[in-house]
């Protein structure tokens, strides 16, 4: 009993003040501060959506203009032109899966939830780091394996992935199928591996610090949107996962142990495979198990992100704080109901594809909920335009205008003609690449006040959204047309077939659009790291915003408030509320200071607030 | 380096569990997810045919004899703790490490069983399955083991007590979870063959 007592005593020793003396390895690195994490997410995000971006305008170049001459790409190109400077036909295949991982999963899922989720979730309900700041090093280090991995297999000899972002056997279970099937595709079950691991570290410390770590009277009711939108993504991201970790354990098997769990009766060059008794549909199961909940796990951190910002710049409370709650979670649910729409033509029973129609549909009554309560929180709103509402509004837009196309691909009978073809092309990628992309734009130009202490420019910002926002709708709206016609996505060439000749100089002006927004987006990068070191000094609360972060010192330090965790009174949206003379009240002040804009329930609760402080004055 | 932020006074009003417990219950749900999908693909595969059928091995029923002795033995090294019978936590780990070393050997030794009944892990998927249970368990098990080594040698300096059971909670926590993975897979894999 004795050492019992002793080591509790230690215990209690040990958790008042720590000083900390750190080094630049452990500031800047090997740091377990959850906002030093945050931005290695968001920097390593970027550079991947720079790689992303450029593999992509690689292939538009073969599009839009399949005589050209790429022969001035030959110093980083090399092997991968033929004699006459066109792209090879299999490096093509390989240039759309890898633009496909890499967005998918490095910028969308890493680079947008690793960002804000790691940065906001202890800032905004109070805590003073990450329930594990380990785990949450640990998170960001595999993802960086991760990416290393990949980034090695861009440059291999053989090539990298190339099978699709899908990557379904047989295609990619047998080398001998392509040449990005060999080491390439190693590599990404390698990288994949990794980026699991890091996904499920990062999701088990976001949702455990959601749930235990807020600050006295942060309810769940009183949560900032972000903070619910980080929550349930990290949910899904816990269940969704580990479902494409034995997808992928098993291609592992069938492609370096010769099991036959996803193959069967293949032949190649006249002769038979040994493998029996497989099945490729088992994959597609496996896989779209994660791969729509995944969509959004990429849509809904930006869904949250644009409801604080527009809730902000509008000086309006969210419209329907909770119906904007529900909606979410009725997604987060469904998302795992309705993976079979990506399998409509995979030959599955017409009955199973038409209740797989239904509930698909159903996503769309929450989905309206949503860009309904945005639209109507902007109604007659004090709107304030700046770049991070220019975002956020964006969203709004990209996410209603590909919405609805999902609503004719999620019909099987439909989608039977529209399958693969770029209508689908154009749908994702207005609904979740774009409306993400803009959903992550939009929180690096309201959060980076706080990020880095300085601020960003405004008119650049004006300028880059423009560009953006006009640019991805020439991008994309084209595609709906030759989608339509029939023309299926990861073809390397229109000019073989004539029916498509007429596309031409559609294709030629996406491609030139694709161009100038990629060329936009670095308007946006000197703007960052230009303001990192030489931006104007931020005030404390640039955006006169509610929520938690903005109490915190200009640049907060590790622990993030220097005293002691400030306590929350009210929600997070309480912006133009009658009776008051600001238009503001942050979350920390108290009910009982606000006795002229107390709604009749509210004053009942300052009543209790005022006697539970003499009670404490007392004690 | 990093506070221990339970002890935080200020997050304590709305604290509604340990947080490193907690985490241990979301790491529990991933690993359900990895076999809840492993377990669908195997339904999935079997309802299309061309499946292999055959005897599942005997040891199987003995190993499942032990892992459940070992859970056991677990509870009765947390309760030994919990009432401070330091003596009895470190016998009681102990045991548990030894029977989940037996264990391992008896599933490798099923591992032989199959190959003898000319079950291979290439083959038809029916057969591959098996090993993919037993082996992604196995795996799994081999990160309980060596928890369950972590708590034995904090045991070993008096470290685990009914003033200090978070660790061993967690532990046991993990190690039934481990035990009931492993006879949810032979239930599942019994009563679909």
């Amino acid at each position: 009993m004795a050492v019992a007592e002793v080591q509790i005593e230690e215990h209690d020793v040990h958790h008042d003040d720590h000083e900390h003396h750190d080094s630049f390895i452990s500031k800047y690195i090997f740091s377990t501060d959850h906002k030093t994490i945050a931005k290695q997410f968001l920097i390593t995000g970027i550079f991947w959506a720079l790689i992303g971006g450029a593999l992509s305008l690689l292939f538009r170049l073969q599009l839009g203009f399949p005589d050209m001459d790429l022969g001035f790409l030959q110093p980083i190109l090399g092997g991968w032109l033929t004699d006459t400077g066109k792209l090879d036909t299999e490096f093509y295949l390989a240039l759309v899966t890898m633009h496909g991982t890499i967005m998918v999963f490095f910028v969308l899922t890493a680079g947008l939830s690793g960002t804000f989720s790691n940065y906001l979730i202890p800032l905004q309900i109070g805590a003073r780091d990450m329930a594990s700041g380990f785990m949450n090093m640990l998170s960001y280090w595999f993802f960086f394996l991760s990416s290393v991995i990949m980034f090695i297999s861009l440059f291999i000899e053989t090539g990298p992935a190339s099978g699709g972002w899908t990557v379904y056997p047989p295609l990619s279970a047998l080398p001998q199928a392509m040449s990005g099937s060999g080491l390439g595709m190693t590599l990404w079950l390698v990288s994949m591996v990794f980026f699991i691991a890091s996904t499920l570290l990062g999701g088990i410390n976001y949702i455990t610090t959601v749930i235990n770590l807020r600050t006295e009277g942060m309810t769940f009711s009183r949560l900032p949107l972000t903070i619910w939108a980080f929550f349930i993504t990290a949910v899904i991201g816990l269940l969704s996962f580990p479902v494409l970790f034995s997808a992928a354990l098993l291609l592992v098997f069938d492609r370096s142990f010769g099991t036959s769990f996803y193959l069967s009766d293949i032949y190649i060059g006249g002769e038979a495979l040994p493998n029996t008794g497989g099945s490729p549909i088992l994959y597609q199961h496996l896989f779209w198990f994660l791969g729509h909940p995944e969509v959004y796990i990429v849509l809904l951190p930006a869904l949250g992100i644009t409801s604080e910002v527009i809730s902000t710049n509008s000086r309006k409370p969210i419209f329907g704080y909770q119906a904007m709650i529900i909606s979410m979670l009725a997604i987060a649910v469904l998302s795992f109901i309705v993976w079979a729409h990506h399998m409509f033509v995979s030959g599955m029973n017409p009955f199973l594809g038409s209740i797989f129609t239904i509930l698909t549909l159903i996503i769309a009554v929450p989905s309206a909920v949503k860009a309904f309560n945005y639209i109507t929180t902007l109604w007659r709103g004090n709107i304030v335009f700046t770049p991070a509402m220019l975002f956020s509004i964006g969203l709004v837009s990209f996410f209603i205008s590909g919405g609805l196309t999902g609503l004719f691909l999620g019909n099987s009978a439909i989608d039977i003609n529209l399958h693969d073809t770029y209508f689908v092309v154009a749908h994702f990628h207005l609904v979740m690449g774009s409306a993400s992309f803009f959903g992550l734009m939009a929180g690096v130009y309201h959060w980076f006040p706080k990020m880095f202490g300085r601020m960003m420019d405004s008119t650049l910002g004006h300028i880059h959204f423009w560009m953006t926002f006009i640019g991805v709708y020439l991008v994309f709206f084209p595609l709906h047309y030759i989608g339509i016609a029939g023309f299926p996505r990861r073809y390397y060439s229109f000019t073989n077939f004539d029916a498509f000749s007429i596309f031409t100089d559609l294709n030629a002006f996406v491609s030139v659009a694709a161009i100038l927004t990629f060329a936009a987006q670095f308007i946006f990068l000197f703007n960052f790291f230009y303001n990192i070191f030489r931006g104007r000094k931020a005030p404390a609360n640039p955006w006169n915003s509610t929520t938690l972060e903005w109490t915190t010192p200009r640049v907060p330090g590790h622990g993030n408030w220097p005293g002691e965790i400030p306590k929350v009174y009210r929600w997070s949206y309480d912006y133009s509320k009658p009776g008051s003379d600001k238009d503001f009240i942050p979350q920390t002040v108290p009910l009982s200071e606000t006795p002229e804009s107390n709604l009749p329930h509210e004053n009942e609760m300052a009543s209790k607030e005022s006697v539970a402080k003499k009670d404490a004055a007392k004690a | 380096m990093t506070p221990d932020l339970s002890m935080q006074p200020n997050a304590s009003k709305v604290l509604s569990m340990h947080p490193k417990k907690f985490a241990v219950w979301l790491f529990i749900i991933s690993i359900t997810m990895i076999f809840a999908a492993m377990t669908s693909a195997y339904i999935v595969k079997q309802a299309e045919g061309n499946w292999l059928i055959f005897d599942m091995p005997t040891a199987f029923l003995y190993t499942s004899g032990v892992i459940i002795l070992s859970s056991v033995t677990m509870q009765w090294a947390y309760l030994a703790a919990s009432r401070d019978n330091l003596g009895q936590v470190k016998w009681m780990m102990l045991l548990t490490v030894v029977l989940s070393i037996v264990f391992l050997f008896g599933q490798y030794y099923s591992w032989i069983e199959l190959v003898d009944s000319d079950v291979f892990f290439v083959g038809n998927p029916a057969g591959s399955f098996v090993y993919v249970f037993t082996g992604l368990h196995a795996f799994h098990l081999v990160s309980g083991i060596v928890f369950l080594i972590i708590v034995l040698s904090s045991a070993m300096k008096y470290k685990v007590h009914s003033k200090s059971l978070v660790q061993i909670e967690m532990c046991a926590t993990y190690w039934h979870f481990l035990g009931g993975l492993w006879l949810y897979l032979y239930l599942f894999l019994i009563l679909n063959n």
